[in-house]
């Protein structure tokens, strides 16, 4: 059965098992390897990506449930939002082993993109699900903080 | 082989290695290592001067750890494994400081396997030459070899432009990546003159740099070379190789640790569409398929039946109360002994005791192992996030009846290991190679292991039991009796002949109090448990269990004595100026000596403890609500010899504490009748970011003494930090981990 969906913007065709977890139809057959595997279980959060702007566990998503959806994964993140929050990655050097990454950095732009001034109990509550065994945590709170800021400076500047 | 390296060789009375038993290691292993003896970093591959054939204007200046190309890039080879450590930056700045290059042209790339060039200079003294990484050794045993190696092609560039200029080389000044003559106006780069410089002699021997100069090394932030690709999800895991016609694979393995196949029904799982492969291999039954979802859906269709006559049947429950037992018996080896422990807590005026355990802990890379495998008749390449690169080599070779020179080992970035990727049997590269035997080496295979197979796969932090007796005589000495009960990490593997000394595993009991305080009188024996369940090093080896019980103790004896925890500790460490040092650091800057407001549960505590050659010391703050406990700040203080990139080890500490944390909060592996009780991270819970603690403070100890590695030591101090902190704020003694409030207040009133 073919399904279609749109992933970072190009409309896709896959013609894969309609139950396959979408984070493999990505992997195994887009060849999109940012989005990672983690847990299978949505309990890791490194298999985060966006599906209509929402953040997803793709791990636990099956492909036919995003047909006629749009999916954005790490390759596609083009927002300010999301920008703002990579520059704040590499300036504060935040990865360690960066496996994780990919799903913090899906989840911190998600957040910021509904929640521009997010408190510490409002990152606490959106990066929960996303381990980090590295425990970046510190630096993810300071970038999530800075990218913030960031995105505030303009609009303050123009108005 | 994890080992507490120094430079003055501390490391072979550590380990007790020799060259001879090196050698039955290597023959034990069928690794061929070669000894010989290199100079260090200096003499480009193969030949005797710089890549000559293809040396001109517009060739690179190629050297074994050190590539500058025509575009000016600067390329340092890694001979260790990226795994978040911060190596492909650390190894870079010590190359970019000697070679006075500028931050932004430096590049890395992980070594190829070769022994000795790429062998772990930690490891030499001893005869051992093996590339790996580990011990929080990479920082510390490439420092002088990348110095000279940064320092030499730095003399062949200025060889280079003298020659060119028609000037006195004494004159040439290389500074942030340029190479000037003042006096005639000369410039160049260093892409320029890397043709001219391959053609220079490679000098005998070069002048390193006075560290009073250093001006990357010891820079505030250096930025991490690899925080791009791994912020933009381009950085290449063994997870997302993709070969030509690559097939993936998952494996079915025992259910209790010990148990083989005695028979396999594979046709519901050939019957699953993409499955393409069904094999046995000693491990397990491998499935192979097109893709991972239909290689697990393969594998929960096959059917195993199990021979379990040589499993381990024993649960958790069951192993702890024979670890009991087990202390009081008579199998106990003497690990440290000095002056008259028993005598001397006779006649103690202040006596505490304690029984301490300390559960199984998996690693829980956040990149489950995963190996690619490409073999033909004569040939074999593996792509994964190797840590024992030599033994890796030598194990795929024996499976594939190849020479370990015909295997290729890409060492790609490894998302976590924490030791776990540092198996002595290579268990994982082992299985892919395995799978690619039993498959003809029809197509590349992809291994990939499920979280459930890691959380369920052993390969754990030992269980272990410590029972303490202290105590404190009139004129205030310490004695200190101490049975450790754990099962060998390197016992059955092909370190044992060499690492275990009359039957003792330093590398279950070391970093006990006999070791890390000036203590009179003491008694640390350790008995070994003989358990199926398979164990391994994990971050900070033994220190991870025996800082814990150390630190904690200390504390309850300096509670005894009525005196405060830093300075009984400090009038117990004369002979320890490092550690001295850490810990007035940290108490100074957690305004220890300044009144603290307990209002509301609220408690601090410190511990200090080296491990690697790496002293740290850190004091928590926490808040106890109810039998709920939240860390609220912890202040570190570091002695890590000359700090080279001192913001990654400001990150190592920060990471290290919140893994230390997660295991004395929750980690815990249980086992039932021989079965795993966790399965995945809803059960093998981890720490996750609110319960990382707001604050975290890392010093560094100014030093002039060589790097030591920060990897690992910041992890064995925070737990008793906490330990001793939630002691301070509501009286709650905590002897078991991982943490549990109510059952501590039960156990202990
Ligand atoms: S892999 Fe999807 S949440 Fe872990
Ligand atoms: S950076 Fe290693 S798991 Fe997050």
């Amino acid at each position: 059965m073919s399904i279609q969906l749109t992933v970072n913007g190009v409309s896709r065709e896959l013609d894969v098992d309609p139950d396959m977890p979408l984070l493999w139809a990505i992997r195994d057959h887009l060849e999109l390897p940012g989005t990672k595997f983690g847990c299978g279980m949505a309990l890791c959060g490194a298999c985060t990506v966006h599906i209509d702007g929402a953040p997803t566990r793709s791990c636990i998503t099956p492909v036919s449930a995003v047909a006629g959806k749009s999916v954005t994964t790490i390759e596609g993140l083009a927002t300010a939002a999301a920008k703002a929050v990579q520059e704040a990655w590499v300036a504060l050097d935040v990865p360690q082993c960066g496996y994780c990454q990919s799903g913090q950095i899906m989840s911190a732009s998600a957040l910021l993109a509904s929640n521009p001034q997010p408190s510490d109990a409002d990152i606490d509550a959106a990066m929960a699900g996303n381990i980090c065994r590295c425990a970046t945590y510190v630096r993810i709170r300071s970038a999530i903080h800075q990218a913030a800021g960031a995105l505030a400076a303009p609009q303050s500047k123009g108005t | 082989m994890y080992l507490r390296y120094r430079e003055d060789g501390d490391a072979g009375r550590a380990t007790g290695l020799t060259r001879r038993q090196f050698l039955e290691l290597t023959t034990l292993a069928g690794t061929g290592l070669t000894l010989g003896v290199v100079l260090p970093g200096c003499s480009p591959a193969g030949t005797g001067t710089g890549t000559a054939a293809a040396a001109g204007p517009s060739a690179p200046l190629e050297m074994p750890f050190v590539r500058i190309a025509p575009d000016n890039t600067v390329t340092v080879i890694s001979k260790h494994l990226e795994a978040g450590q911060g190596v492909w930056t650390g190894l870079p700045a010590i190359v970019a400081e000697e070679l006075d290059a500028s931050w932004e042209q430096m590049r890395v790339e992980s070594a190829p396997a070769k022994v000795p060039l790429y062998q772990n200079m930690a490891f030499v003294p001893l005869g051992v030459h093996a590339q790996f990484t580990g011990g929080s050794t990479a920082v510390a045993n490439s420092w002088q070899q990348l110095r000279q190696a940064g320092a030499t092609a730095r003399a062949m560039l200025v060889a280079a432009a003298a020659r060119q200029w028609k000037v006195p080389p004494a004159e040439v000044t290389v500074s942030e990546g340029v190479v000037a003559h003042a006096a005639s106006g000369h410039k160049a780069s260093f892409g320029e003159l890397a043709g001219g410089a391959a053609l220079q002699p490679v000098p005998a021997q070069v002048k390193l740099k006075d560290p009073a100069s250093f001006r990357i090394i010891g820079r505030e932030h250096l930025p991490r070379l690899d925080a791009k690709a791994k912020s933009s999800g381009t950085q290449q895991y063994a997870i997302d190789v993709r070969l030509p016609g690559m097939r993936t694979a998952v494996v079915l393995r025992p259910p209790r640790f010990g148990g083989k196949v005695k028979s396999f029904e594979a046709a519901r799982a050939r019957a699953v569409p993409g499955v393409v492969d069904v094999v046995e291999i000693p491990r397990g039954v491998a499935v192979v398929a097109r893709d991972m979802y239909a290689a697990q859906k393969g594998r929960a269709a096959l059917e195993v039946s199990w021979d379990e006559s040589a499993a381990e049947k024993r649960g958790t429950t069951q192993l702890m109360k024979e670890y009991r037992e087990l202390a009081r018996g008579k199998q106990a080896l003497v690990a440290a002994q000095a002056g008259d422990a028993d005598k001397a807590l006779a006649h103690a005026v202040h006596r505490v005791e304690g029984e301490f355990e300390f559960p199984y802990l998996a690693h829980a890379t956040m990149e489950p192992l995963t190996a690619v495998c490409s073999a033909s008749a004569d040939k074999c390449e593996i792509w994964a996030g190797c840590q024992m690169q030599t033994l890796d080599q030598a194990t795929a070779a024996t499976i594939l009846g190849l020479k370990p020179e015909q295997v290729t080992i890409h060492t790609l970035a490894a998302g976590g290991t924490f030791g776990r990727r540092a198996t002595p049997d290579s268990d994982f590269v082992s299985e892919v190679t395995s799978i690619v035997k039993a498959t003809g080496a029809k197509y590349p295979v992809r291994l990939v292991w499920t979280r459930e197979d890691d959380i369920t796969g052993g390969r754990y932090r030992p269980l272990n039991y410590h029972r303490i007796e202290a105590g404190i005589d009139k004129d205030g000495k310490v004695a200190w009796r101490q049975r450790l009960v754990g099962q060998s990490i390197i016992a059955g593997t092909p370190f044992e002949p060499v690492m275990m000394k009359n039957g003792l595993d330093p590398t279950a009991f070391g970093g006990n109090a006999a070791e890390e305080y000036d203590l009179d009188h003491t008694h640390v024996s350790w008995t070994r448990a003989k358990v199926g369940v398979p164990v391994l090093w994990w971050r900070s080896v033994e220190n991870t269990h025996t800082a814990y019980s150390k630190e904690v103790m200390m504390d309850e004896l300096a509670r005894a004595a009525g005196e405060d925890p830093v300075a009984f500790r400090l009038a117990h460490l004369g002979k320890h100026p490092r550690h001295v040092a850490a810990l007035k650091l940290a108490a100074e800057k957690a305004g220890w000596g300044q009144p603290f407001a307990k209002q509301g549960g609220r408690g601090r505590g410190i511990a200090v403890h080296e491990s690697f050659g790496t002293v740290v010391a850190q004091v928590a703050e926490v808040t106890v609500k109810g039998d709920h406990l939240t860390v609220d700040r912890v202040v570190c203080a570091v002695d890590c010899g000359i700090a080279v990139t001192p913001d990654v080890v400001r990150a190592q500490m920060q990471s290290a504490i919140g893994f230390g944390l997660s295991a004395a909060l929750s980690g815990r592996i249980t086992l039932t009748d021989g079965h795993v009780d966790q399965t995945n991270f809803h059960q093998y819970t981890v720490l996750r970011l609110p319960d990382m603690p707001r604050t975290i403070e890392v010093y560094i100890v100014p030093s002039t003494n060589a790097p030591s590695g920060v990897g690992e030591p910041g992890t064995p101090p925070i737990a008793p930090a906490v330990a001793n902190a939630v002691r301070d704020a509501v009286g709650v003694k905590l002897h078991t981990l991982p943490f549990d409030l109510a059952a501590a207040r039960r156990a202990h009133g």
